[in-house]
Order: structure tokens, then sequence, then C-alpha cells
């Protein structure tokens, strides 16, 4: 499937590796949960990077739409929380 | 990150405008793709003027510390210590305004560079687009056409609200460089920074040229006793070798 990390473009990524991807998913929504925002850098950072690992580059002419969108590595919790409040939706 | 995913996407597929026919959307959006490649571009151009004017601030910055180095050790050099303290307090303050600089400059180094990037892979996409746009028209069924164009029509959405972020991020940190690269060139233009203002610790070139100017005149005045004392001391000389003699004759 196809994965956005935002200002990054996207990436493709095969489904066994989704697994690992979700566990570091759930940490990073604890993180965003709890409001740390020391746990929430580390956290992010470790799902981005096992992004970049094990996704491969979808090509930039490439025209479909991702799956699942990511923020960039160096997004703040507050910027997070706020697109995640811009629409109305309760984070956590 | 899925509710962060849902977010994004409902984001961007405001931009998804339904038009009758499928065909306009196409159209629709290609025009919409051709203003944000616009639109990043400018954004690209400001975030390069801002850091310029970062580099130009440094660079006044920096001749400022040196001379105020060159001030402290001419003040060492004729004695003055207080003088030569106050050079390099001043000198450690600008040091740490330079730093500051040094790390904005480098954080809109980073946004151009992601602008860069972004732009590249936005006008990759766009010309794909208006390709895939001129093939669908070309072989316009209208069952397939809704399916195909959905495709193309969301995936440079997502692209577009993913740069427009990028663009606009770009832009809050460059409003708020401008506005502290404003307050640098107030300092600047005071001269609060540079040492031509006369302050309360006082003006450490002035006090400088003063006393490298009373140090010439004692130099010259030095100079004048030197050449006095070189007319003076001969008759000196021919009275002390007399006076001896005068002295040892009244014994």
């Amino acid at each position: 499937m196809i994965l956005r990390i935002l200002h990054e473009g996207q990436l493709e990524v095969s489904e066994e590796s989704m697994m690992e991807l979700n566990e570091l998913d759930d940490a990073l929504i604890a993180a965003v949960e709890k409001g740390d925002e020391g746990l929430f850098h580390t956290a992010l950072a470790n799902l981005v990077n096992k992004v970049r690992e094990v996704g491969k580059p979808v090509a930039d002419d490439h025209l479909g739409p991702s799956e699942l969108i990511l923020p960039g590595p160096d997004a703040t919790l507050d910027e997070v929380r706020d697109m995640l409040a811009d629409d109305g939706l309760i984070p956590g | 990150m899925k509710r962060f995913s849902e977010v994004m996407k409902a984001k961007t597929s405001k931009m998804l405008d339904k038009a009758e026919d499928p065909r306009e959307t196409l159209d629709y959006s290609y025009e919409k793709q051709l203003e944000m490649v616009q639109k990043v571009r400018r954004g690209l151009a400001d975030v390069a003027t801002s850091r310029k004017r970062l580099e130009l601030q440094q660079a006044q910055l920096k001749a400022s510390a040196d001379k105020l180095e060159q001030q402290a050790r001419t003040a060492v050099g004729v004695g003055k210590e207080d003088l030569a303290r106050e050079a390099l307090n001043r000198r450690a303050g600008l040091q740490t305004q330079l730093d500051g600089l040094d790390t904005q400059r480098a954080q809109l180094q980073a946004e151009e560079d992601k602008l860069t990037l972004a732009l590249q892979r936005l006008q990759t996409k766009v010309e794909a687009f208006r390709t895939k746009k001129e093939t669908i028209k070309a072989t316009y069924t209208a069952a397939e056409a809704t399916s195909k164009i959905g495709e193309a029509v969301s995936g440079i959405s997502e692209e577009m609200g993913d740069v427009g972020l990028a663009i606009q991020r770009a832009e809050d940190k460059t409003a708020t460089m401008q506005a502290r690269a404003g307050a640098v060139d107030e300092l600047i233009a005071s001269g609060a920074l540079d040492d031509v203002t006369a302050e309360p610790g006082g003006d450490i070139q002035r006090q400088l040229d003063a006393l490298s100017s009373g140090s010439s005149v004692d130099a010259e005045l030095a100079k004048m006793k030197a050449e006095l004392g070189a007319g003076a001391p001969a008759p000196k000389e021919i009275s002390s070798a007399g006076s001896p003699a005068a002295g040892e004759e009244p014994k």
C-alpha cells in the first residue's frame, strides 16, 4: 500500500511491513494522547524512519492517492493536534 | 495515525470540485495545479530572500564583532583594561546574536531545500496529469472516466494539499524571521551594536582615539624633552665636569 510522509512524498510499503508499522503507530498515538512532546518526537521519528526503511519511493509521475498519511518527522505535537482539531475531530 | 490520514484526506478532497461533466473536473484541477506550481515558486523566492537578508545581517554583525576585537587589542596595547573589557563584552553579545542568526539561517535553508524538492515532484506530477487528462478526454466514455478521473484527481489533490501545507509552514517561518530580521536591522541602524553611539559605558573608539591622541601628545612631549635634554645636559656636563674640580678645590 501507498503511504505519504508529509512534505517528503509517497512510499510503497508491503502488507507484511504494515504489522511492524502499526506497533510504532500505536506508540505514536499513545504519545499524542499523553501530550508528551519528547515521547511524541521519539515515536514519530521511529515511525517515519521505519517507513523510509521498508518503503520504496513511488515514482514522481504516479498520480494515485495514499492510503495513509503521516506527519513529517519535524512536525510538532501542537501542529499535529491543530490538524486533528481543525476538522472538529477530538484528538486522542 | 488513521485519524490524521482521514483529516488530511478530508482537507485535500475539498479541492476536488465535482463538475457536471468529469472532463471539466480535469481541466479545473489542472488549472489549480498550475496555480499551485506558481505559488510554490513564489514561496521559494520568499524563503530565499529571507535567507539572503539573514546572511547580509550576519556579515554586518561579524564586521562589528571584528572591529570590537580590534579595539579590545588596541585598548590592551595602551593599557586601558576597562575599555578592552567593555569591547569584549559587547563582542560577546554580538556573538550570541550571530549564533542565533546562524540557527535561523539553517532553518530557512532546510525549508528552501524541502520546497525545492516539493516543487520538482509537483511539476512532474502536473505534467503526468496533463498527459493523462488528454488521454482520458480522447478515449472518453462516461462509465470508465469517472473512476480514472477520480484516481488521478485525488492523487494530485493530495500532493497539492501536502505542498500547500509545506508552503504555509515556510511562510509562517519566513514571517517570524522577517520580524526578527527587522529588529536586528533596526539595532544595526541605531548603531547600538557598534561603537559609534556613546553609551553610559562610553564610546570605545572615541576613548581610544582620545587615548592615542593623548599618547601622541605624550610622545611629542617626550621627544621635545629629549631634544631639549640633548641641548641642556651639555652645559650640565661641562659644569658637572667643572664642579667636582670646583668641589675638590675647596678640599
